[in-house]
């Protein structure tokens, strides 16, 4: 029931939430001298070459079990 | 290495490119926003020398009882600490150019930064240069050790008996990096685990390929 009514109150508040989000606009990434947007990108690569360092580990993985057990 | 550190390391390295760039730093003159670069250039020497210190273990361990698997270890540590070396010195050279004025300041720790990267280089030269794999690997293993004891007062006690712009060093050994900036430490000291354990995986991924290869040659000897 509890549910039910906090859905209620969710909906009826919804066009207010999206009334404040589109005046306050997603400033985060535009504030302080656009930091986050370096933060961003460097995150990004970060990602990428770890993934790749976790792609190679596989690889080096799956040789490891093909070769025969104190071969 | 055990997949928890992998792990470790990755969560350390995203917190420290985001702590490293938004958290406050103190503002001083000239270093101004570039006292950030602590985060990752120091990291990369102190990487540097936990590889080291991990490779020299291994050759010490090899003429207690050669083994290939020692050599392997000890050879892919010193490749990965070479690597942070050089990373260590190009950063470097980016930062004295703004901060000194000139990428290459005579500085006695980059000096000795220098020197110690041509003394572990000349490890490989060693090694390229012996036919034999067992002598190879005996004779390198020495020369590990000699190298290790040329490092270390290259880098912490000669800088520290001259004037070096290095903070912490010229005439006072004392131990300046704990001035450090309390929140700058609680970046700093992940950065240091973080890129240190990031090397590791690296070099024991490079072992690991050793040692394939190596069951390789021997399988197809048999």
């Amino acid at each position: 029931m509890t549910k039910i009514i906090r859905l209620v109150i969710v909906l009826l508040m919804l066009p207010v939430i999206l009334n404040a989000q589109s005046v306050e606009m997603a400033d985060t990434m535009r504030s302080e001298g656009k930091i986050y947007v370096v933060v961003a990108i460097l995150l990004l690569i970060f990602a990428g070459l770890i993934g790749y360092l976790i792609m190679l580990d596989r690889k080096i993985s799956k040789i490891e079990k093909k070769l025969p057990p104190e071969g | 290495m055990k997949t928890w550190a992998k792990v470790l390391s990755v969560v350390l390295l995203v917190y420290i490119i985001v702590a490293g760039f938004l958290l406050d730093v103190p503002r001083l003159n000239i270093v101004n926003e570039s006292i950030r670069a602590l985060y990752f250039h120091v990291p990369m020497w102190f990487g540097m020398i936990a590889l080291f210190t991990v490779s020299l273990v291994y050759s010490i361990l090899y003429l207690n009882k050669p083994s290939f698997k020692r050599d392997a270890f000890a050879v892919e540590f010193v490749h990965a600490g070479i690597i942070l070396n050089l990373l260590g010195l190009t950063t470097g050279m980016i930062w004295a150019n703004y901060t000194w004025g000139s990428p290459w300041h005579g500085d006695p720790k980059q000096n000795g930064a220098a020197i110690a990267l041509l003394i572990y280089l000349a490890y490989f030269v060693l090694r390229g240069s012996i036919e034999n794999e067992d002598q190879k690997a005996r004779l390198s293993a020495v020369y590990n050790i000699f190298a290790y004891a040329a490092m270390i007062p290259l880098l912490f006690i000669i800088p520290r008996m001259t004037s070096s712009m290095h903070p912490g060093n010229g005439g006072n050994p004392g131990f300046n990096m704990y001035d450090l900036d309390s929140q700058m430490r609680l970046v700093f000291y992940p950065a240091v685990i973080g890129w240190g354990l990031l090397g590791t995986w690296i070099a024991t991924l490079r072992v690991r390929v050793r040692l394939i290869n190596d069951k390789l040659l021997n399988l197809e000897h048999d």
